[in-house]
C-alpha cells in the first residue's frame, strides 16, 4: 500500500499543522513586544516585593526577555546581599 | 432608538472587512432592523460599490461633518431593502479630513436615527482606523485561516481591548472546509486557540461572494449561497439569538477520487 500513499501525496503532515506552530511562535514573540517602560515598571514593582523579604543590590539587577524557538522567558538576575530573617519571622508570627 | 455601533475591522487589507459589514448589514435590515452601514475608509471609499449604490451618491460623512450638508441628505438608502442605508465616505479626501472626536459626534448624531450603525474599517492600525473604532461600543474582527491575517488580527484584537470596546468577537472569512478536513488550512479551532476571543461566525469560501461583488448586490439580500447563509447566521448573533454554527463539512462536497485519496494518506476529519 505504500507506493498508494507515495501515489496520491500522502506521507506529508498537512501544511495547516505546520501554520499553525509557526503562528503560535509569531504571536509569542509579537506579544512580548515590550516597550522599555513597561519592563522599568515590573523591575521597580518586583524590587518592592523582594525588598520584603532580603536585601538586594539594586544596581546589579538585570532583567530581560529571552526568546528562542519556541518560547520566551522573563529572565532576571538580581543579587541578594541579606535575607531579612527577623522580617520573615515577623510576618509568619503576624 | 438608540443603535448598537459596532466597527468592522481586520488589520490587514483585503480579508473581507467591506463584505462582511455588507452582508451585515443587509441582513439585519432584512431582520426588520433600522441600519446604517458607514464607509470609514475615506479616501479608498468601496462600500458604496460592495452594496451596488454608488450611482446614488451625492454627500458623504466629510460633508456632514463639516456642514456642507444635512446627515440626511447625505443617507443613501437602499430601496431593495426597507430600513437599510449607506453612509459614504469621501473619496477625494484623506483620513486626516477628520479627527476621533469628529467621529464620535458623527456616530452620536446617528444613534437616535437607527437600530445599528455598522462602521466600515480602513485596513492598518493608524488614524483612519482610530478614527473608525473611536465612535464604535462593539467590534467585529475579520480574519481568514493564515497567518499573515491571523496575526494582524491579534494586534488589532490589543488595540481593541484597550480603547475598552466590548464585546469584540471575531468571524473567520474565506474559510475552505475541504482543505481543513485535509489539514491544509488553520482550523477554526486552531485561531480560536491563539487569539481567544469569541467567534461570531464562520464563512466559507465561496464563489458567489464574487458575483455578489459584481452585481453590487449583497448576498444576504437574495442569494441563497452557504456564505450568504452565514452572515444571515452572524447577523442573528448580533441580535443575541442563538443560532448554531453551521455544518461547514457538508459543504465540502469531494469526489470519489478525494475520498480514496483521503483512505490512503490517512488524513482525516478534524
Amino acid at each position: 500500500m505504500g507506493f498508494l500513499t507515495k501515489f496520491f501525496g500522502g506521507g506529508n503532515e498537512g501544511s495547516g499543522q505546520k501554520a499553525k506552530d509557526r503562528l503560535k511562535i509569531v504571536l509569542i514573540h509579537d506579544r512580548t513586544d515590550i516597550s522599555p517602560q513597561l519592563l522599568d515598571n515590573l523591575r521597580d514593582e518586583m524590587v518592592d516585593v523582594l525588598a520584603k523579604y532580603m536585601d538586594i543590590d539594586t544596581r546589579k539587577i538585570e532583567i530581560d526577555l529571552e526568546h528562542d524557538d519556541n518560547a520566551v522567558a522573563l529572565v532576571a538576575n538580581i543579587p541578594i546581599l541579606r535575607i531579612k530573617r527577623g522580617k520573615v519571622a515577623n510576618l509568619d508570627g503576624a | 432608538m438608540s443603535a448598537r455601533v459596532i466597527v468592522t475591522t481586520s488589520g490587514k487589507g483585503g480579508v473581507g472587512k467591506t463584505t462582511s459589514t455588507a452582508n451585515i448589514a443587509a441582513a439585519l435590515a432584512k431582520f426588520g432592523k433600522k441600519v446604517v452601514a458607514v464607509d470609514a475608509d475615506v479616501g479608498l471609499r468601496n462600500l458604496d460599490v460592495i452594496m451596488g449604490l454608488e450611482n446614488r451618491v451625492v454627500y458623504n460623512f466629510i460633508d456632514v461633518i463639516e456642514k456642507t450638508c444635512k446627515l440626511s441628505a447625505a443617507l443613501v438608502k437602499d430601496k431593495r431593502v426597507p430600513g437599510l442605508y449607506l453612509l459614504p465616505a469621501a473619496q477625494t479626501r484623506t483620513k486626516d479630513a477628520v479627527n476621533p472626536e469628529q467621529m464620535i459626534a458623527l456616530c452620536e448624531e446617528l444613534k437616535p436615527e437607527f437600530d445599528f450603525v455598522l462602521l466600515d474599517c480602513p485596513a492598518g492600525i493608524e488614524g483612519g482606523f482610530k478614527n473608525a473604532a473611536a465612535g464604535a461600543d462593539e467590534a467585529l474582527v475579520v480574519t481568514t485561516p493564515e497567518i499573515p491575517a491571523v496575526r494582524d488580527a491579534d494586534r488589532i484584537i490589543g488595540m481593541l481591548e484597550s480603547m475598552g470596546k466590548s464585546p469584540i468577537r471575531l468571524i473567520i472569512n474565506r474559510l475552505r472546509p475541504n482543505m481543513v478536513q485535509d489539514g491544509d488550512m488553520l482550523a477554526k479551532d486552531d485561531i480560536l486557540d491563539v487569539l481567544s476571543i469569541d467567534l461570531i461566525g464562520v464563512v466559507p469560501e465561496d464563489e458567489s461572494v464574487i458575483r455578489a461583488t459584481n452585481n453590487g448586490e449583497p448576498m444576504t439580500m437574495t442569494l441563497d449561497s452557504p456564505a450568504a447563509h452565514a452572515y444571515l447566521n452572524i447577523a442573528e448573533r448580533i441580535l443575541g439569538r442563538d443560532v448554531p454554527l453551521m455544518d461547514l463539512e457538508s459543504y465540502a462536497t469531494r469526489g470519489f477520487l478525494s475520498k480514496i485519496k483521503r483512505f490512503f494518506t490517512g488524513k482525516r476529519k478534524r
